[in-house]
C-alpha cells in the first residue's frame, strides 16, 4: 500500500512501576495498527485500554517494548519506536502535529508565539507565522483581546482551543488529537469537527480519541477497537 | 532547530572517564551532539554531572575517554590533543560558559558593557565605537536596560547578573554554549524569565547546548534529550519528553515521581 500513513506492527506495551512495588502493567501487545494519508481513524475502547498509550506511542512520547511504528516521513519512513531522538524531532517538526488534552503552559509567551512556534520552527518568517496564528486563534474564536497574554489564567476550553490552533497551524500531513473538543461548547466544537474534515479532505491522515458519539461519527471514517488486555489462562 | 541534514556531530563524546582518586566521579560517557540540539544531564549533587560538564567544556581533562570537536575550518580535533594555548582559543571563540553563579563568569569590577565588549576584544574587535553599540544591542536582547551600561555588575540584581553573563556569553556569536544550573540561585519568577529568554536565543541563534541542572522543569523546556546521571554513570538517555513522561530506569522514575507539583 503506497497510500500509509502511519504502519505500526506488533506493539507491545507495559509499564514497570519500580517504585511501586515493582508493579508490571501491561497495556497492549502484538497490536497492528495501519492508518492511510485521507482518512480519520478513531481508537476506540474502554477506559485503561490504552487509547492514550497507543496515541503517544505513535508520537514516541511513550517508550514501546515491542515492535516497530513506522511513519510516513518526506520520501522516507522513520521508525518512531527505534529512531535517533534526532530524527523524531525532525518527524515531530515536518510531519507529525499532537493535540494534547491538555496545554503545557510556557510562564510568559504570549498565546500567539504558542501558537505560531511549530511554523517558526520550520523557518518560516516572524511575520508570515504570527498572520497565520491569528487567523487560527479567530476561527476558533479565541477573543483577541487574549492573544497577547499567557494562557495560564485561561479557561479551559480556551486552553483547548489554543492547543488545537498550535496542531493545525503547521498543515502537518499527520495529526494525533486526544479528546479534542472535550473541553469545547457545540459552537466550537462543530467548528473543530470541520477543521478535522478539511484535513482529510486535503488529504492528512488522522488518529484521534474522541469521546463525544457525534464528532467521532462526523469525522471518522472507521473505529479502532483495542482490547483490553486479557493475562493468558 | 536541529538540524537534520547535517552529517557530523558537533561534539563526540567518547568513554569519557574522571576519577577522584579512587571514586569514578564520572564513568564511560558516551554521546553525539549535533548542531543546534540541546542535550540537558540531570541528577543529584554528587551525580557528576558537573564533573562531565567540566570535562566537556575543556576545564578538566579526563582519566580515560576522548572527546572530539567538530571546529569550523579544521574538521574534528581531539579537545585534549589540542596545546593549551588552542584550547583556550576554542574556548573564548567558540564556545560559551553559562556558571549558575554570575560571579564566576563575570568580571564584577567591571562595568556591563566592559564585561560584553571585552569578550568581542578578546576575538578581535577594536572600534570602540562598534563594540559600545554591540554591547547596547546585547543588554536589550537580555532585557537590560542600555541605561545601566556604565553600572558595574554588583549593582544589579541576581537576575540581571545572569542575563548580562549570558549576553557576555553569547556576543562572540557561539556555536556551543555549556550551561551550569542556569536558573539555580535565583527566585521563581526571574528563573521563569530567564528560561524564556534562554529559549528564545537558543533557537534563534542555533546554538548548540549542554545544560547540567537538577530541575526538571528546565529541562522539559529547554532540551530536545536528557541524560539522566547517576554514581557517575549515564543511566538513561533519549528524548526528553519520553524520558520524563515515560521513565524507564528505576532511579529516573523515582526523580520523576519525587517532584512536587504546585
Amino acid at each position: 500500500m503506497s497510500n500509509l500513513a502511519i504502519d505500526a506492527v506488533g506493539l507491545g506495551k507495559s509499564f514497570h512501576l519500580h517504585t511501586q512495588g515493582d508493579v508490571e502493567i501491561d497495556v497492549f501487545r502484538g497490536l497492528a495498527f495501519q492508518v492511510r494519508f485521507g482518512e480519520c481513524v478513531a481508537l476506540h475502547g474502554p477506559s485503561g485500554c490504552g487509547k492514550s498509550t497507543l496515541l503517544r506511542a505513535l508520537y514516541a512520547n511513550y517508550k514501546v517494548g515491542e515492535g516497530n511504528i513506522k511513519v510516513r516521513h518526506r520520501d522516507d519512513w522513520v521508525d518512531m519506536a527505534a529512531a535517533e531522538p534526532r530524527a523524531i524531532l525532525a518527524v515531530r517538526r515536518l510531519t507529525m502535529g499532537y493535540v494534547s488534552q491538555f496545554l503545557r503552559v510556557i510562564p510568559r509567551v504570549a498565546t500567539l508565539d504558542i501558537v505560531a512556534e511549530p511554523l517558526r520552527l520550520r523557518g518560516i518568517d516572524e511575520v508570515a507565522a504570527v498572520r497565520e496564528a491569528s487567523r487560527m486563534l479567530a476561527r476558533l474564536n479565541v477573543p483577541e483581546r487574549l492573544w497577547r497574554l499567557a494562557p495560564a489564567t485561561f479557561s479551559g476550553g480556551e486552553q483547548q482551543r489554543v492547543n488545537i490552533a498550535r496542531g493545525f497551524i503547521a498543515d502537518f500531513p499527520i495529526l494525533l488529537l486526544d479528546e479534542p473538543t472535550a473541553a469545547l461548547d457545540p459552537v466550537n466544537r462543530a467548528i473543530v469537527a470541520e477543521m478535522i474534515l478539511e484535513q482529510k479532505a486535503a488529504g492528512k491522515a488522522i488518529v484521534g480519541i474522541f469521546h463525544d458519539a457525534e464528532v467521532r461519527a462526523r469525522v471518522c471514517d472507521r473505529i479502532f477497537e483495542i482490547e483490553p488486555f486479557k493475562v493468558a489462562a | 532547530m536541529i538540524d537534520t541534514d547535517s552529517d557530523a556531530p558537533l561534539l563526540r563524546v567518547d568513554g569519557v572517564s574522571r576519577y577522584f582518586g579512587e571514586r569514578p566521579a564520572c564513568l564511560d560517557v558516551s554521546f553525539d551532539l549535533w548542531p543546534g540540539e540541546v542535550m540537558g544531564v540531570v541528577g543529584e549533587s554528587g551525580s557528576g554531572k558537573t564533573t562531565l560538564l567540566n570535562c566537556l567544556s575543556g576545564r578538566l581533562r579526563p582519566d580515560g575517554g576522548r572527546i572530539l570537536y567538530g571546529t569550523r575550518h579544521q574538521g574534528a580535533v581531539d579537545l585534549y590533543a589540542l596545546g593549551e594555548a588552542e584550547r583556550r582559543l576554542l574556548m573564548r571563540t567558540d564556545w560559551g560558559m553559562v556558571h549558575q553563579n554570575p560571579r564566576d563568569g563575570l568580571r564584577m569590577a567591571v562595568s556591563a558593557g566592559a564585561n560584553i565588549g571585552e569578550r568581542l576584544m578578546a576575538v578581535g574587535a577594536r572600534h570602540y565605537g562598534n563594540i559600545r553599540q554591540e554591547a547596547v544591542d546585547w543588554l536589550s536582547r537580555v532585557e537590560i536596560d542600555d541605561a545601566r551600561i556604565d553600572d558595574l555588575p554588583r549593582a544589579f540584581s541576581g537576575g540581571m547578573q545572569q542575563r548580562l553573563q549570558i549576553a557576555r556569553n553569547l556576543v562572540t556569536k557561539p556555536r556551543l554554549v555549556f550551561m551550569d544550573e542556569p536558573t539555580g540561585g535565583l527566585d521563581v519568577s526571574v528563573q521563569a524569565r530567564l528560561l524564556d529568554l534562554l529559549r528564545g536565543l537558543v533557537s534563534r541563534l542555533d546554538l548548540s547546548v549542554v545544560i547540567v541542572t537538577h530541575d526538571l522543569a528546565v529541562v522539559r523546556l529547554l532540551a530536545h534529550r536528557l541524560m539522566v546521571m547517576r554514581h557517575g554513570r549515564v543511566v538513561e538517555t533519549g528524548l526528553t519528553d519520553q524520558v520524563l513522561d515515560d521513565p524507564q530506569h528505576p532511579y529516573t522514575q523515582l526523580l520523576v515521581s519525587s517532584v512536587l507539583q504546585a
